[in-house]
């Protein structure tokens, strides 16, 4: 993984110390709240419904032994020793001071980590799938890239005060973990006709309360002028986006209200001025930044590893845990394993400072100590011997991180909610639970198959509800909590926004309804055909009838009568 | 107005003064104040001779400010007459001005007087400082100046001609 050189340590420890001194003056009132806010969110501070919570970034999801073991103790010394992970790499304290937030900074400096412009109106905490690098089917490693990327955009002076937030992905190819599509820019790695690698670039996606997908800007963008582009891109939207309506603001409504023509045509003239200057990368340039990213010493083992077979026929525990949470590897006898944090009962992306320092543990034993963040609210061990997994699982299951789900139903992706946040219409962590507690029977739930269920508190969708299978959105109708139900929504090469399916439940309710939705899909599929694609097939509106079945008994009988 | 500014790494005391159009004036019939005055890019538009003959009569010498909508490109073939060109930030949190100066640098050419004016902090002078600013209005000059050296590396090219590591090395390398 990527080691910090002079420039990086040194950038991010003025950074702490610039910080420092800005919340030395805001404690002795020399900044207001206002001239304070812009300048605390972009260190990652924010202020939600009962404690400023801290986000600290874990660019693009990759994460040593030796920081994972700075974060547990961060968690546990700043915190109350629970530390969320969010769909974007980052890792929140939601009990943090304000004044020790400095010393925080600094202690995770020591590490080369920081929590730079993870919140915002700047260029954020670039992502990309955490399988990068050893996902068997990637064009190429995105690492290096978003390292690059990274760089650039950190600090970078032009881009300090866009009009909104700025999301940026990488995509190792088209099977596209990150998501570029519901990112503000998204770049997909791809090779031309001649092999040549390069981008194909997607703008103007996002998710909140106007879900978009992006749409290709421009197919082709060789790799040495990624920078140039960007900034190009950048600059279009710095100048033009909306500044008059925070909901308006985002690149994805100048790129609607301009149709993406007009908007390639816009930033190709201004990159243009660009192209082939000074930023434009070299072969040099990412040869170093790629040499970080070289792959571990792996050991030569045959695909096939007979302790592991012989384990995966006698431990059916152990076969189903395999089965959802272990992944394909590019190296023979190597998989990838997800330490989830789906626990039932618990918050979803939660990690006790314990699991982190054990988490820590577990890639120094079994996997070359690296982890990874999904957006799937998960840890992942990147490289690990199928001769290793039999004695990982029995660590993680001890540690409370083999919980079997991966991909299921109840591998629920939640925001914090109405318990932590200040913009939360209503509660997500307890309906999460309810989910699962619904669906605990493990069997059943294997038999369901793949299934996303995301859950946001409100229509900013940090728990990303249009791009679940299942979404759930909270909301406030009089004061009182309900949900709303969407079907549909997919990320990767067939990314969708789902589709609102009728009124809101009452809480209460969801679970059901929840339940109704998914025995309607038993009903339905034809075989081995998962949950999203008996949507694609019969349509959503086929399942709302099911899902309201309970609240509508008149509804339903209704129907009958008609089809009598 | 601060009656204190940072030009270059100084504070020196601020010899301008800047018209702001109130609610009801017109650039054709506004008042033009005595002295070294930046107008707004609508004045300079519309008292182009006006403006000329008192820096030829008096010798007050010739500014403008723009605003985050005004196109910089519309200055472009002016930008030679003026001692200061302003462009003003109504709030901390409008970042078009960073993008305006870029231009202003870097595709139009202006080598003169560049200054920040309006919500102008010192958190912000490393990043103005970057994209070519090289006056700021700001409160508190004198304590405001340190922060222009909140960071002493850069990651990216900008207006300020200071380039990344790997271009450094780049020149190095082509110069040996």
């Amino acid at each position: 993984m990527y080691t910090y050189n002079d420039t990086d340590r040194l950038l991010v420890a003025e950074r702490v110390a610039q910080y420092r001194d800005q919340t030395r003056r805001y404690l002795a009132g020399e900044l207001s709240e206002d001239q304070f806010r812009p300048l605390r969110l972009q260190n990652g501070l924010y202020y939600q419904r009962h404690n400023p919570m801290l986000r600290i970034a874990i660019p693009y999801g990759q994460v040593s032994a030796r920081q994972m073991r700075l974060l547990a103790r961060i968690t546990r010394t700043y915190d109350r020793g629970v530390g969320h992970f969010s769909t974007r790499h980052n890792l929140q304290l939601n009990w943090v001071r304000t004044d020790q937030v400095p010393d925080i900074l600094a202690e995770l400096a020591k590490l080369d980590m920081h929590a730079i412009q993870s919140s915002g109106s700047c260029i954020r905490v670039v992502t990309t799938d955490p399988l990068a690098g050893v996902a068997p089917d990637e064009v190429a490693d995105p690492r290096p890239w978003s390292e690059v990327f990274r760089q650039w955009s950190t600090l970078h002076p032009e881009f300090v005060a866009l009009p909104r937030k700025f999301k940026v992905a990488f995509a190792g190819g088209p099977d596209d973990a990150a998501s570029v599509r519901t990112h503000d820019l998204g770049f997909e790695l791809v090779r031309d006709g001649q092999g040549q690698l390069g981008f194909r670039v997607w703008a103007g996606g996002g998710l909140g309360r106007t879900p978009i997908l992006g749409q290709v800007v421009r197919e082709f963008l060789p790799w040495r002028d990624l920078l140039t582009y960007a900034e190009a891109l950048l600059r279009v939207y710095n100048l033009n986006g909306r500044r008059d309506n925070l909901y308006k603001s985002r690149i994805k409504i100048l790129v609607q209200s301009l149709g993406i023509d007009e908007m390639a045509r816009q930033v190709e003239a201004e990159w243009r001025h660009l192209q082939g200057g000074p930023q434009t990368l070299t072969d040099a340039e990412v040869e170093r930044i790629a040499a970080h990213f070289a792959p571990p010493d792996y050991e030569l083992l045959p695909q096939l590893d007979s302790r592991f077979e012989f384990s995966r026929r006698f431990d059916k525990e152990f076969a189903a845990w395999v089965k959802t949470n272990a992944h394909a590897h590019r190296q023979p006898g190597y998989v990838a394993v997800t330490l989830s944090l789906k626990a039932p009962g618990r918050a979803p992306g939660d990690a006790t400072a314990e699991q982190l320092d054990i988490a820590a543990d577990l890639a120094e034993r079994f996997a070359f100590g690296e982890l990874r963040t999904a957006q799937t609210q998960n840890l992942i061990l990147p490289d690990v011997r199928k001769r290793d997994l039999y004695n990982l699982w029995q660590e993680a299951k001890k540690a409370g991180l083999a919980t079997p789900s991966v991909g299921l139903l109840t591998d629920i992706v939640s925001c914090p909610g109405g318990d932590f946040c200040g913009l939360a219409n209503a509660r997500s962590l307890p309906l999460a639970a309810a989910v699962q507690a619904r669906f605990a029977d493990r069997a059943a739930l294997a038999d369901i198959g793949e299934l996303r269920l995301n859950i946001s508190g409100c229509v900013n969708a940090c728990g990303h509800h249009h791009v679940g299978a299942i979404g759930i959105l909270g909301v406030d109708k009089n004061g009182e909590e309900r949900y709303q139900i969407t079907l549909g929504g997919a990320i990767g090469s067939q990314a969708a926004i789902g589709s609102i399916i009728g009124p809101s439940f009452p809480a209460a309710e969801v679970p059901a309804a929840v339940e109704r939705i998914v025995e309607h899909y038993r009903a339905c599929r034809r075989p081995k055909e998962r949950f999203i694609d008996t949507i694609r097939r019969i349509g959503a509106k086929s399942f709302a009838s099911a899902a309201y079945a309970k609240d509508f008994p008149d509804f339903e009988n209704e129907r009958e009568a008609v089809n009598g | 107005m601060a009656n204190k500014l940072i030009k270059g790494d100084i504070v020196v005391a601020n010899e301008w003064t800047v018209l702001r159009l109130a609610e009801g004036e017109s650039p054709e019939t506004v008042k033009l104040p005595f002295g070294n005055v930046l107008v707004p890019l609508a004045v300079w538009q519309a008292r182009q001779w006006d403006l000329v003959r008192r820096h030829w009569d008096q010798g007050h010498l010739l500014g403008v400010w723009l605003g985050p909508k005004d196109d910089p490109a519309q200055l472009a073939a002016d930008l030679a007459h003026f001692s200061v060109v302003g462009v003003h930030f109504p709030l901390a949190g409008d970042g078009r001005g960073y993008s305006i100066a870029t231009l202003l640098r870097t595709r139009y050419g202006y080598t003169g007087e560049l200054r920040a004016i309006g919500a102008v902090g010192r958190d912000y002078l490393h990043f103005l400082r970057r994209v070519g600013f090289d006056a700021f209005e700001v409160n508190d000059a004198e304590s405001a100046i340190a922060s222009l050296e909140d960071f002493s590396d850069v990651y990216q090219v900008a207006a300020d001609g200071r380039l990344p590591g790997f271009r450094r090395s780049a020149t190095t390398a082509l110069a040996a």
